[in-house]
């Protein structure tokens, strides 16, 4: 018998309609745990690097984490992982909610989708039936609609739908996948699975999930709960109220918002409103937020309540969640919360990224007050920004005139625009669009984070360190019980915490690069257990002082599973997967220079500094300085055959290979 | 008249307070049910299994946690449907019943009836785990004492063979029974 996995996956080829229940190899537990880390596997094993995101031969995978559907709190992440439209790299997006513990209970680890349809169809699941059904009176359909529809047709309120919406049918770079408030939207994916003719998957599934060593996992489990009740009653000190609990940051709950709104950037992620926070505004959008946010809900088996079910005059009941609540309203300059909760509905129905679109919608926006979109790209353009970011969705999604060019993400719109439009392509690493902030001073830290991050996204790799020095006052009390680090390094990071903010100690040129590798390793590390176990990084990898951490995980995936794991072997097995994501991003011709966070992140640059951060970066990685993982690196992981697969293709041929 | 037999006069009420304004939708409650449920206990979860279900529907912000409760043969003579501040809730909605009209509260496998037993343990819980796992306290427990005689409890195989027995008749199951008996 299998352990907290299933030990089946589906293989569904859509071009032909065969359906296959394939059973897994369990030595792939143990070398990659599941979630993004078989995902990489698979896609490294089966997509050649010239397979073109939109052709039949790019798969998308739909995976559980390894712990989805046990009772391990907060474990209900859906890994979706297929190669990106927008990047030609490997998209990884997330979601939680409820379906990938609806799969597992089915009796699937991972739904494996190749071909595409002829005709819209969508996926039901149900324990041994599995159909692809005609999805064509779905066509056009919002993601909610879509979920609300199938359930009807099902009846079966306990069905869980993944869907896209019209962007994703019309192969929007930007488009997500959407299942109730969570959706999976970063880098197209939602547009790979429109290019396959895929409107949705519907799972149901009534079967047991089975646990190794019961009696030992509840405790453990039990563990992590009570840890939650401690940290809901004791909040970090010294960091701004957003960032001093779990979960995803407490938007829907809390009212303050002065953090995101006067240091994060507004307009296509151009300025910053320092004074924007006053009491007037406070007032006003705590009143709006109170009659819009109906209640507070959770993903499956979490007690984190990160989400809000939204009621809007204009608009259907919604769910969403977290920052979504800023991004249309400050990429378009507005001061209306309102406005805010309209627009992110339509989007959601839509099926669109919450990061990306509206910094494309700003983009479009600077163009046309700089002339160099006009009136006849954009024929009756309204004159306020709210109304513009209504008109530009609605063509974006429809890909219907400048929407079509626009559809592609400010990189490649900005290429096909010209006429100077690629200068105001300002805030995008790897073809994508970044977080907007604009700071002053290099932070080497997240300097290294934007380059690197194989995701192309912040939020998926920073994490558990405070995003400022702490003030003096609670630096003692914040390490006396900061138990997270790994044992090899907590004294250092310890140290850093205490002693970063006095004196000379601040950025760019402390802490020392070793130090700065380590922090990074050890954030970007957390998120790749997490993306293999399913677990939400709002209760792990995300937050200061979360309840999983590198000590009790391995405990929790042993006793789930059955595998003697401890917290070597675990880091071992994520820095397997984090090489092994690595080397399929270089096999499809990711370089150095793409490293590089938008050259406006900081006002302050250090081009010396830099170069030997990432120089020294890569080397503590065990990668050359084109950043290619070594024969070393890759042999030590028992990762051969990918070293001898890069040696062939003569990715190590020029002669840089550091040893 | 002693002591003892005093406190025998007296049964153990026990209540879980459902509010429904609470409740985040998260299904912890279902989770650990199933999972306290299994056999060996915690080898394996499954909602589907488990004696409390919440019924909810985000986009009509209805939220309702139920109980198993009473295993019944016949349906009743008619449905009842509740709505509470404008908000229609489902046929039977609040309903505890294991019912022939319905799929809920029955064993996915065999069909049996499921029914709640505030996670009788020995030694005991200190409460029903579904309340311990719900900490935004949606679900939360009270005992109280009242005067009257402790009801003796069918255990669960009884339940299940009266199940039994509706479905297929007494003779039918006896004869099952004694055959099965017969092999070992």
């Amino acid at each position: 018998m299998r352990y907290a996995e299933t030990g089946y996956n589906l293989e569904v080829d859509l071009s032909t309609g065969n359906i296959e229940r394939v059973e897994s190899d369990p030595k792939m537990t143990e070398l990659f745990i599941g979630g993004l880390g078989t995902n990489s596997k698979i896609l490294w094993d089966r997509v050649p690097p010239e397979v073109e995101p939109f052709s039949p031969d790019n798969i998308l995978i739909f995976s559980t984490g390894l712990l989805c559907g046990t009772p391990a709190p907060g474990a209900n992440r859906t890994i979706v992982s297929t190669f990106s439209p927008q990047t030609n790299l490997m998209a990884y997006s997330m979601m939680g909610g409820f379906w990938a513990p609806e799969l597992k209970y089915a009796g699937y680890d991972k739904v494996i989708i190749r071909g595409k349809s002829p005709k819209l169809v969508y996926l039901l699941i149900t324990n041994d039936k599995v159909e692809l059904r005609d999805a064509t009176h779905l066509k056009g359909k919002g993601t909610l609609e879509t979920a609300t529809l199938i359930k009807e047709e099902l009846n079966d309120p306990k069905v869980q739908v993944a869907s896209i919406g019209l962007a994703g049918e019309n192969r929007v770079f930007f488009a997500s996948i959407e299942q109730g408030r969570s959706s999976a939207s970063r880098l197209g994916i939602g547009g790979v699975m429109g290019d396959k003719g895929l409107k949705a998957i519907a799972v149901r599934g009534k079967r047991d999930v089975n646990i190794a060593r019961p009696a030992e996992f509840i405790k453990y489990c039990n563990d992590i709960l009570e840890y939650i009740k401690f940290r809901a009653n004791n909040p970090i000190k010294g960091v701004p109220p957003i960032l001093a609990t779990l979960g995803s940051p407490q938007e829907m709950a809390l009212h303050d918002e002065e953090w995101h709104t006067t240091s994060f950037s507004w307009g296509h992620a151009r300025f910053r409103r320092k004074d924007f926070w006053t009491p007037e505004i406070a007032e006003r959008w705590t009143k709006i937020q109170d009659s819009t946010v109906e209640r507070l809900i959770s993903c499956y088996n979490c007690p984190m309540r990160c989400g809000g079910i939204i009621i809007h005059p204009m608009l259907n009941r919604f769910m969403m969640k977290c920052y979504s609540k800023l991004t249309y309203l400050m990429a378009a300059v507005s001061d209306d919360l309102g406005f805010a909760f309209k627009i992110t509905g339509l989007a959601q129905e839509y099926g669109v990224d919450g990061f990306t679109t509206p910094q494309v919608m700003a983009f479009a926006i600077e163009l046309y007050e700089a002339g160099i979109l006009t009136d006849s790209d954009m024929p009756d353009f309204p004159k306020s920004n709210e109304d513009r970011f209504f008109y530009l969705l609605d063509k974006i999604v429809r890909r219907e005139g400048i929407g079509d060019v626009l559809a592609d993400g400010v990189y490649w719109a900005a290429r096909k625009i010209g006429r100077g439009a690629e200068q105001y392509d300002h805030n995008t690493t790897r073809k994508h669009e970044q977080m907007v902030i604009k700071l002053g001073m290099l932070n080497p830290l997240y300097y290294l984070m934007y380059g690197t991050g194989e995701k192309g996204n912040i939020t998926q790799i920073e994490g558990q360190i405070p995003q400022a020095p702490l003030p003096e006052d609670t630096k003692e009390e914040f390490v006396k019980d900061w138990i997270h680090p790994p044992k090899e390094w907590a004294e250092e990071f310890k140290q850093f915490i205490l002693e970063w903010g006095r004196g000379e100690n601040v950025f760019p040129f402390y802490p020392p690069i070793s130090t700065i590798c380590k922090l990074v390793e050890w954030q970007e590390m957390m998120h790749y257990i997490d993306d293999s176990t399913g677990v939400c990084a709002g209760l792990s990898s995300f937050p200061i002082k979360p309840p999983y951490h590198i000590h009790n995980y391995p405990l929790i995936i042993s006793a789930g599973t059955g595998l003697d794991i401890d917290d070597e072997g675990l880091y071992r097995m994520a820095k397997r997967n984090r090489n092994l994501l690595r080397a399929i991003n270089i096999r499809r011709g990711l370089k150095r220079q793409d490293e590089k966070p938008p050259q406006d992140h900081w006002k302050k640059r250090f081009p010396e500094y830099e170069e030997k951060l990432q120089d020294e970066y890569y080397k503590f990685k065990g990668w050359d300085k084109n950043g290619v993982p070594t024969k070393e690196t890759l042999k030590d992981l028992g990762l051969d055959y990918i070293a001898e697969d890069l040696e062939k293709r003569g990715i190590y041929d020029n002669g840089t290979e550091s040893k | 008249m002693t002591m003892e037999q005093k406190a025998s006069n007296k049964k153990k009420v026990k209540v879980i307070k459902i509010d429904l304004d609470k409740c985040n939708g998260c299904r912890a409650c279902e989770v650990i049910c199933s999972a306290f449920h299994a056999n060996p206990k915690y080898s394996s979860n499954n909602p589907a299994r488990s004696r409390i279900r919440v019924y909810f529907d985000p986009l009509k912000n209805k939220y309702v946690p139920v109980y198993a409760g009473e295993y019944t043969p016949a349906e009743c003579m008619g449905r009842d449907k509740y709505i509470i501040n404008g908000k229609e809730y489902d046929e039977c909605g609040f309903c505890r019943a294991s019912c022939p009209s319905r799929d809920l509260f029955k064993e996915p496998d065999s069909g049996l009836p499921l029914k709640c037993d505030m996670c009788e343990d020995d030694p005991p819980q200190e409460e029903p785990l579904c309340v311990k796992w719900c900490l935004v306290d949606a679900l939360t427990y009270e005992e109280r004492e009242e005067e009257g005689e402790e009801e003796v409890k069918p255990e669960d195989v009884e339940i299940g063979l009266n199940a039994l027995v509706d479905k297929y008749g007494l003779d039918k199951v006896v004869d099952t029974v004694a055959r099965m008996t017969q092999k070992d």
